[in-house]
């Protein structure tokens, strides 16, 4: 299976293009690493490679087929903001199974506790929010995940923590990880290579 | 010690923060709703009978409200008054706040070409006073209960209509409903599982908000004569009767009615008004 990005433009209504002809493929169990100065389009380009925006040229493909815009997306991308990310008036236990129950060791994996569930997203840190954003986004039907500065705003001990939980979800799965990054460490540690917006 | 905080603590004793006044609003307007309602519902025709021994009759203890030039007693006229026009009010509020979000959703969701074309019939009916297409609409469904009722419903929306729209685009625009689009979720899901949920608070204080002011609308339509008909005890026909009668003096057959359905419209406003202060996050905190 693989990820194909071929030719992508995108630039936000009359303005000037943000990027042209972009070129992103990322194999099955594969690790790519994507790195830019800010304001470069790295978050544009993880919205239209997991379907959150339709590019101007190109096209995303899995195998050479266009992603249907139905159902579930295989792509899927975890954000920066854990906070925004889910339904302030939701219990963890419905933002959790919104895509399907996860089982429960995916979630003692990423250590996340039995009585976090009935918790309100206000009433659990950031570092605790991500880690169910990150278990969501681990669905059985994913094929890609796109993790877009997931653990920016993490402590050191969290960020291992979760990233270790991903890559072992990762192998077993041979699932394809793009990692968005500032953090050269973190990049020249966990992928196999690395693209570098221009 | 500072001037200022002195004569702030002489005040304290009287003083209530802004949750303390609308609880007591609160209970107070529900005490006289639950009369109201019960009133309306106890007394029957027979209660406001004509009895031509006593005409004419200032308050007093047996007639808390005095006796019209029929001798029927104005208090019981009152309260069938009120509870009728709170029944017109309740029905014809649930229906412009129902109008108002399906509109407002549609607007919001169902692309541009709808949300033009909704935005401009809320500009039209903005541009035009309620009353005046509340007339219309009333005069031309023939009037009576039926008329009043849908003119009302048709007429009150729109403010609410828009407040719903920019609501709805908000969340439609947030992260965890693209989330939720990217896990293969429907639109009617999403509007009712992430959408709605989020809508109920400012439904619920636009619904109180407007049922002041439909009650207003609906005693000054039947007040005009376009509105209820006469044989019916209605606030805005006790109202337009009693007109005749007040240059001889029998003040009581306006002030009281009048006076109660001002209690009521004033209470429900800052029931409304201050719970929309209160859930507002920004401004709770204002004293």
């Amino acid at each position: 299976m693989q990820l194909e990005a071929r030719n992508i433009s995108f630039r936000y209504g009359n303005g000037p293009y943000l990027f042209r002809g972009v070129n992103v493929t990322v194999e099955q169990g594969e690790i790519v690493g994507l790195t830019a100065p800010s304001g470069r389009g790295k978050t544009t380009l993880c919205r239209i490679l997991a379907g959150f925006e339709k590019p101007l040229e190109g096209s995303v493909t899995i195998d050479g087929i266009p992603v249907s815009s139905k159902g579930f997306h295989p792509v899927q991308l975890v954000l920066q903001h854990p906070e925004k990310a889910v339904n302030p008036r939701w219990k963890m236990e419905k933002v959790l199974s919104e895509g399907g129950k996860p089982d429960s060791e995916l979630l003692s994996l990423l250590g996340i506790e039995k009585e976090w569930l009935t918790r309100w997203p206000n009433e659990l840190s950031g570092g605790e929010l991500q880690r169910f954003c990150v278990v969501r986004a681990l669905n059985t039907n994913t094929r890609f995940l796109i993790a877009d500065e997931m653990t920016t705003m993490l402590d050191a001990i969290t960020q291992a923590q979760i990233w270790h939980a991903v890559l072992e979800v990762a192998k077993a799965r041979g699932m394809g990880i793009i990692i968005v990054s500032h953090e050269e460490m973190l990049i020249q540690r966990l992928c196999d290579r690395v693209i570098e917006l221009k | 010690m500072i001037p200022n905080l002195k004569t702030d603590q002489k005040l304290k004793r009287f003083y209530m923060n802004r949750r303390q006044k609308t609880l007591l609003t609160i209970v107070v307007a529900a005490i006289i709703l639950l009369c109201v309602v019960v009133g309306g519902a106890l007394l029957d025709q027979d209660q406001i009978a004509t009895n031509l021994t006593e005409r004419n009759l200032a308050p007093s203890l047996q007639h808390l409200f005095g006796t019209d030039w029929l001798g029927r007693d104005m208090f019981n006229r009152t309260i069938m008054g009120l509870s009728l026009s709170m029944g017109v009010g309740l029905i014809g509020a649930i229906g412009s706040t129902s109008i108002a979000l399906i509109l407002g959703m549609a607007a919001a969701t169902m692309g541009k070409m709808a949300d033009r074309l909704i935005s401009w019939l809320i500009d039209l009916f903005l541009s035009v006073p309620h009353l005046v297409t509340l007339i219309l609409i009333a005069f031309t469904l023939g009037g009576g209960f039926k008329g009043i009722v849908i003119g009302l419903a048709v007429t009150h929306w729109p403010s609410l209509a828009r407040v719903i729209r920019a609501e709805v685009m908000q969340i439609r625009s947030a992260e965890y409903v693209q989330i939720s689009r990217q896990m293969g979720k429907s639109r009617w899901w999403i509007a009712t599982h992430h959408i709605f949920p989020h809508l109920i608070p400012q439904l619920l204080i636009g619904f109180m908000l407007m049922f002041p002011h439909v009650i207003l609308h609906e005693a000054a339509v039947t007040f005009l004569g376009l509105g209820l008909s006469p044989h019916e005890p209605a606030i805005g026909i006790i109202l337009s009767e009693s007109m005749k009668y007040l240059s001889s003096g029998m003040w009581w057959l306006a002030f009281f009615p009048g006076l109660c359905l001002l209690m009521i419209v004033r209470m429900f406003e800052t029931v409304g008004g201050n719970l929309r202060l209160l859930i507002d996050p920004v401004r709770a905190n204002e004293k």
